[in-house]
């Protein structure tokens, strides 16, 4: 019982960033119809965002202590960060601590430009091409921003901590009754799960309660008509483009302190953001978060070690095995509406 | 006994009878049309007809076989071939290779792994293709791409790569929607020398009365999804009752 | 000739032709000249390029003709190894029965992948195809790895079987052979001070992959490939004119997956090591990326693509900061350094970074690739030559020929 505790919660971490992404996907191919294969490479470049942010908050300026000696006698090198000299020692200390969830605010002007240039710049162009091409340009594009994400921070991971106050774990099982130490949850990923379900919740509500967004969702049902009606549905569908990419930029900066970044965790996520939005069903905005979260617990599930035993090597397949037999059985998804890419 | 017997087919969706009791004989040899205003059930038929939707009750019967529920390729290898409203080719493929493909379909059926023959060896498939284009005028036109064809180009290219399969029936579906008079015009004249030079069983969905009259040796009316009457087109223009169902529309 | 007409025949010929003579033509700057380092002319290079045609005219005969794009071909280069690499191990070092099981093998795990994925078209097709590679590739990772010596990658042991080989008592492990030809027995010969190497695996695979060609061309110009097109072009009116698709894209992918088997099985012809990151996407990708970059659809094209790729990434990879530095090294220091640093982007690590913006760049402009450069460039030669001529100002345009 304990470990299916547990391994719902190892889920919902993981799974709550499939759903961001995926949410971002669908997003973007219920309003412009595009298949965007660079969606990943966006959220590897929200976790570098974090990196950045904490990198520039440690910019130090060096002052030589003469009052001490390192090792060889010489005076000591201190290096100070400018923050610090700034703020003072203990603010400063505190703004460095906090350096991923602050990079939220690096991330979310950087990717909304980043959206606004890539969907004026290149998807704009694609709208009318095959969905083939559109998989190709995008394929190309995100081999082009890891590449240069590889250029700037190297192939190696980063580890980019999270604020100590939230580097420790919480005894969920003490909480509710079983043993300590039973069920045992980090701090962060809590955070990440509650994080995700705070985005989630404002995007929906900024596409159900605001104008802007009654339009977008009216252009996902029947774009033509909407634009029939006057409406400058293009303009709108840019933003939707950089809102989608700011979403995939929070997901990945504040994943930082789960995984340290990489440049091509990108792929890795996106793979299966891919199979989450046709689990979900296409352009279905509550199946993308639904199968996000379904496959994120279902796949922790499976690397129950009771799972494995019966059937071996499950834990690294079951999302495919899921996604082919959904394709297969109902391939509008769980949730997707008749008639959307059922061929 | 026609070659097409539809015996008590009907449908609903939902809430809607879109056909109740339609029962219908194509003759063999000869050009019957079924018209009816909007919403008369005309698609629905024809979607019956062709396999893609299956009645709640009744048969149709092709060539005294069944064709409910099969696939429009095994459909179409029944003797069933089908000119749709907007000319279906394949823009990507030469006018002749358009016209050599249902010629190989009929030969070797809807699948053959010939991946080592030659194209230009079958002498046979290129002669019939040619023979096709050549009767309708387009021979000269036979190495264009076929998407780079005009409107009317494409429906004649269309309409002989029904006829090189010499189907047993041929299934128009609003032939002429859409169309400019002028296009109309021809598109009838085209017709109506198909039917001239060879035997053939035309079964015409049309909206518009102008083609209808012009081609159809037998009509059916469909009326709210039930035939009201089937007659020659001279005592079709008299009824009342087809005036009556096309009360509010423009009959020319 | 061989059932083509005179032009494809030609065209063979001289594809025949530019495989015998490759390890000339490809070394054409003198060995201690500054130009040698682009020299292609190297066993391992010419294996590479000529598997990866292999490869990518494969693929091209189900994307380029039926226009399902497959982003799961990967996964049978990478069995096509793993079944190459058992023969090695159990039966005999002779790449024979070896390359003969990677067919096979491929051939089989491609009807049954491509029997469940081409039950949906348009990008439900590259996603399911993508799925399954990517399962594949977890699995050689984890559960299978008695069959795949997971992330180790499979080798050649001291002791293994080796049923119809004479017992090894060298000590070292033997070498893959055609009837007792070793791959990696390379003929040097020196002349006007080139180095040229004619390399047995490099030989064995040319041929192959001219074979293979020959076959694709074949299939281009049949019925079938007619009816591949005709897929591409217009489903809805390839069945009601009496043809079933699916059978026809099936043995499409078939066909492609047991070309992509047999480049694995060359691949550890060549080099007896098969690992599972021959299964990842990315190498899914870089296979459509020659396609692509060559040409769809074409017959030159995939060729092309293979050898542009192969060539300058094995050039660019060599192109580090020392040799920019001596590249620039006319220019003053203060030109000289930010010139390098912006070379250095694009070249030595940085190759899959022009890759990516060549991709997209051809994607975008392009999307013919670069035969359809070629043809673009060969027109505007023509229309300058014709411009005085007195010829029909707009003849209708004749369909060009698939193979061009």
């Amino acid at each position: 019982m304990d470990a299916i505790i547990l391994q719902t919660l190892n889920g919902l971490d993981k799974g709550s960033a499939y759903a961001l992404i995926a949410l971002g996907l669908t997003l973007i191919f219920g309003t412009l119809g595009v298949v965007n294969f660079a969606h990943g490479a966006l959220f590897m470049i929200g976790a570098f965002c974090a990196v950045t942010m904490q990198r520039f908050l440690n910019l130090s300026y060096t002052l030589l202590d003469p009052t001490k000696k390192d090792f060889l006698g010489n005076p000591l090198k201190v290096q100070t960060p400018y923050v610090e000299h700034w703020f003072g020692h203990d603010t400063g200390a505190a703004i460095i601590n906090w350096s991923v969830p602050l990079s939220i605010l690096l991330a979310i002007p950087v990717m909304l430009i980043l959206g606004f240039v890539m969907e004026r710049g290149l998807i704009k162009h694609f709208y009318k091409r095959p969905h083939a091409d559109q998989i190709l340009v995008t394929f190309g594009l995100a081999i082009v921003l890891q590449e240069i994400v590889k250029q700037v921070f190297g192939a190696n991971p980063i580890p980019t901590p999270a604020p100590v106050e939230f580097s420790g774990s919480l005894d969920i099982g003490a909480l509710i009754g079983f043993p300590a130490n039973a069920i045992v949850y980090p701090y962060w990923r809590l955070i990440y799960f509650l994080f995700s379900l705070g985005v989630i919740g404002a995007v929906f509500s900024f596409l159900r309660f605001t104008t802007f967004g009654m339009v977008v969702r009216a252009g996902m049902a029947d774009r033509e008509t909407v634009g029939l009606l006057g409406i400058n549905i293009d303009r709108r569908f840019t933003l939707m483009f950089g809102i989608a990419a700011a979403v995939a930029g929070m997901a990945g900066a504040m994943y930082v302190p789960i995984n340290s970044p990489n440049y091509h965790m990108g792929m890795d996520f996106l793979v299966i953001s891919f199979v989450v939005v046709v689990v979900g069903g296409m352009g279905s905005l509550p199946g993308a978060v639904a199968a996000g979260f379904l496959l994120g617990v279902l796949e922790a599930y499976a690397s129950l070690n009771e799972v494995k035993s019966i059937i071996p090597g499950i834990d690294q397949i079951i999302i495919y095995v899921i996604a082919i037999i959904v394709l297969l059985t109902r391939p509008r998804g769980l949730m997707g509406r008749r008639g959307v890419m059922e061929d | 006994m026609g070659i097409l017997e539809v015996k008590g087919v009907s449908k609903r969706f939902g809430g809607l009878q879109a056909l109740g009791d339609v029962n219908l004989s194509v003759a063999e040899n000869t050009v019957h049309a079924i018209i009816g205003p909007n919403g008369a059930g005309k698609s629905t038929l024809l979607n019956v007809l062709v396999g893609k939707l299956i009645p709640d009750t009744g048969s149709v019967l092709f060539d005294g076989k069944s064709v409910l529920g099969r696939k429009p390729h095994e459909i179409n290898q029944m003797g069933i071939s089908r000119v749709f409203q907007t000319p279906e080719i394949f823009s990507d493929l030469t006018v002749l290779e358009n016209v050599m493909i249902p010629c190989f379909a009929k030969r070797d059926g809807s699948f053959r792994l010939h991946a080592f023959e030659r194209v230009e060896a079958e002498d046979e498939i290129v002669y019939q293709a040619e023979k096709m284009l050549t009767d309708l005028h387009m021979l000269e036109k036979r190495d264009l791409h076929a998407g780079t064809l005009s409107r009317g180009d494409k429906r004649r290219l269309e309409m002989a790569m029904c006829l090189v399969q010499e189907p047993k029936l041929l299934l128009l579906d609003e032939p002429t929607a859409g169309m400019a008079r002028a296009d109309t015009n021809n598109t009838i004249d085209l017709l109506k020398e198909i039917k001239a030079t060879r035997p053939i069983t035309m079964a015409i969905i049309e909206h518009d009365m102008h083609v209808v009259f012009s081609l159809a040796e037998r009509i059916t009316v469909l009326a709210q999804g039930s035939p009201l009457v089937e007659d020659t087109p001279e005592n079709i223009k008299g009824n009342p009752k087809v005036r009556e169902a096309y009360l509010g529309e423009a009959a020319d | 000739m061989l059932g083509l007409e005179k032009k494809d025949m030609r065209f063979l010929l001289i594809v025949l032709l530019l495989t015998l003579a490759a390890p000339i033509l490809l070394n054409p700057f003198a060995e201690n000249s500054a130009m040698a380092q682009f020299n292609a002319g190297y066993p391992d290079l010419m294996q590479r390029i000529a598997i990866f045609s292999i490869f990518a005219v494969g693929f091209n005969i189900l994307f380029g003709l039926t226009g399902y794009l497959s982003f799961g071909h990967a996964a049978f280069l990478g069995v096509g190894s793993y079944a190459a690499m058992w023969m090695f191990k159990l039966l005999s070092m002779n790449i024979l029965p070896a390359i003969g099981l990677s067919v096979v093998i491929a051939g089989v795990f491609a009807l049954l992948i491509g029997y469940i994925s081409l039950r949906r078209s348009g990008i439900y097709f590259s996603i399911l195809t993508l799925a399954f590679a990517q399962m594949s590739f977890n699995m050689a990772y984890s559960v299978l790895t008695p069959l795949t010596n997971g992330e180790t990658g499979l080798q050649l042991a001291l002791d293994d079987p080796r049923v119809l080989d004479a017992a090894n008592t060298s000590g070292s492990l033997p070498d893959t052979s055609l009837f007792g030809l070793a791959m990696n027995s390379t003929l040097k010969v020196e002349f006007l001070g080139r180095l040229f190497q004619f390399n047995v695996g490099y030989y064995v695979c040319g041929m192959i992959s001219v074979v293979m060609f020959y076959i694709a061309l074949r299939i281009f110009r049949s019925p079938f490939g007619m009816m591949l097109r005709a897929v591409k072009s217009n489903q809805h009116r390839m069945s009601y004119t009496g043809l079933n698709a699916r059978p026809y894209t099936l043995a499409a992918f078939v066909i492609s997956g047991m070309y992509a088997g047999l480049a694995g099985g060359l691949m550890a012809a060549m080099d007896p090591l098969a690992g599972a990151e021959r299964m990842q996407w990315t190498a899914s990708g870089e296979v459509v990326l020659m396609t692509i970059l060559g040409g769809a659809g074409t017959m030159l094209g995939p060729v092309l693509g293979a050898g542009f790729i192969k060539y300058f990434e094995n050039i660019f990879s060599k192109i580090n900061d020392n040799v920019l530095h001596s590249w620039f090294a006319f220019l003053p220091h203060w030109i000289q350094d930010p010139l390098v640093w912006l070379f250095a982007r694009f070249t030595g690590e940085g190759w899959h970074l022009t890759l990516g913006l060549l991709f997209m760049l051809v994607v975008i402009f392009l999307p013919g690739g670069l035969v359809e450069g070629g043809q673009r460039i060969g027109r505007l030669f023509r229309r300058k030559q014709g411009a005085g001529g007195d010829g029909p100002a707009h003849p209708p345009k004749p369909a060009p020929h698939v193979a061009e």
